[in-house]
């Protein structure tokens, strides 16, 4: 495990440097995605902030964006989308899935 | 509650199938139900702590603890998953030409359990975690209703655990000649396949570039999100829009690991000790 533990922190401050992406955000209120239609420019790499107002953890999940991330009652997490291709990628929040739906467009 | 159900059924399924496999695999091994009961519970334990540190494991590393978190526990099962296949690949072959005396032979695995309970552990840990955090937002949202969800919950839980059970006693039935070499493939494929998710969630935490993305796109076919989905990201890392990176991962750890058991089967094919299972009664 250690060459691994190595392997991860040497791969840390890459990540951690490639700051400079263009952000975005959203937020998570009753369940549901807000603003649920969200634009974010193409042929970047976004960083995108999910905001989780709600008392419930949700988990913010896009098989279309490759994206799987548990966001805790109350706070905030960061997905790293794309670059995307122009077009409509959809994401719900699994733990609520009738009523967490909604879209990223990349423009 | 029927919603409730699927989500935790969906969730359980993926440990499951690894539990399931992982236990047929070690057939034959003696005390290997107390590891496998060790690795459950040092799981769910685990699943529970994970599940109470979520938030604070979510702002490690930038806010990318989760995704590290994840891949790291999934590189450890992959690890465990490759010592085990390359060890059966020895072992296998005496449990294999020694069909008729099984239960009496084959007492040198013990010591090899502790990967058992480690798999086991860490298979459990990851699904485990996110199911507690799903139920325990359902106990704490004072919906009502909240006590329908809990029994839809426990109801999801009792399917994914009969899967696993069904799995398990389905692999119990393939003949001894081909049972290992139907296990290994199997843990094979399985390590490969987690190996695929770990470098997902890396891609993920902006750690790996993705390498093109995604390289096939066979949603409409089988969908992330579907049982059969679920099932196959389980036993082979499926994934209906994988990254370049995910497939590179996958081949890599199947390559290594497929290559690890060769040499094995070459260095004992050279060896006299390992005799080929021959149908010739004593």
């Amino acid at each position: 495990m250690p060459r691994l533990a190595a392997l991860l922190l040497a791969c840390l401050p890459a990540a951690v440097l490639a700051a400079g992406e263009p952000e975005a955000g959203i937020a998570i209120e009753n369940h549901r995605f807000v603003p649920e239609r969200l634009e974010v420019p193409a042929g970047k790499k976004v960083k995108l902030t999910v905001e989780n107002r709600d008392a419930t953890p949700e988990e913010f999940e896009s098989g279309e964006l490759r994206v799987e991330k548990v966001i805790p009652g109350k706070s905030k997490g960061i997905v790293y989308l794309g670059p995307l291709k122009a077009g409509e990628y959809p994401f719900f929040g699994e733990y609520h899935e009738k009523t967490a739906r909604g879209v990223v467009v990349a423009k | 509650m029927i919603a409730t159900a699927l989500i935790v059924f969906r969730e359980v399924l993926e440990a499951a199938l690894i539990v399931g496999i992982v236990s047929a695999a070690t057939r034959g091994i003696p005390g290997r139900g107390r590891w496998i009961g060790a690795g459950l519970g040092a799981g769910l334990l685990g699943s529970v702590l994970v599940a109470a540190g979520a938030g604070a494991i979510s702002q490690l590393a930038e806010g990318m603890g989760q995704e590290l978190f994840n891949a790291a526990i999934l590189s450890i099962a992959v690890l465990m998953l490759a010592w085990h296949n390359i060890w059966m690949t020895s072992h296998g072959r005496e449990l294999a030409a020694n069909a008729r005396r099984i239960g009496a032979d084959v007492r040198s695995g013990a010591s090899k359990l502790s990967i058992v309970l480690v798999v086991i552990g860490v298979a459990v840990l990851r699904e485990g975690a996110e199911t507690v955090l799903f139920l325990y937002g359902i106990a704490a949202s004072g919906d009502a209703g909240r006590g329908s969800m809990v029994g839809g919950g426990l109801i999801g839980l009792a399917g994914g655990v009969l899967v696993g059970v069904l799995l398990f006693k389905g692999l119990l039935r393939i003949p001894l000649k081909w049972f290992f070499s139907v296990t290994s493939a199997l843990v094979l494929l399985l390590a490969a396949g987690m190996a695929a998710q770990a470098a997902r969630f890396l891609v993920q935490a902006n750690v790996l570039p993705s390498l093109a993305s995604p390289v096939w796109d066979t949603s409409s076919v089988v969908s992330n999100t579907s049982m059969l989905g679920k099932a196959l990201t389980g036993l082979v890392g499926y994934d209906a829009q994988p990254a370049g990176m995910q497939i590179a991962a996958w081949i890599a750890v199947l390559a290594a690991i497929a290559t690890g058991m060769a040499l094995v089967r070459r260095r004992d094919g050279a060896a006299p000790s390992a005799p080929p299972a021959s149908p010739a009664s004593p």
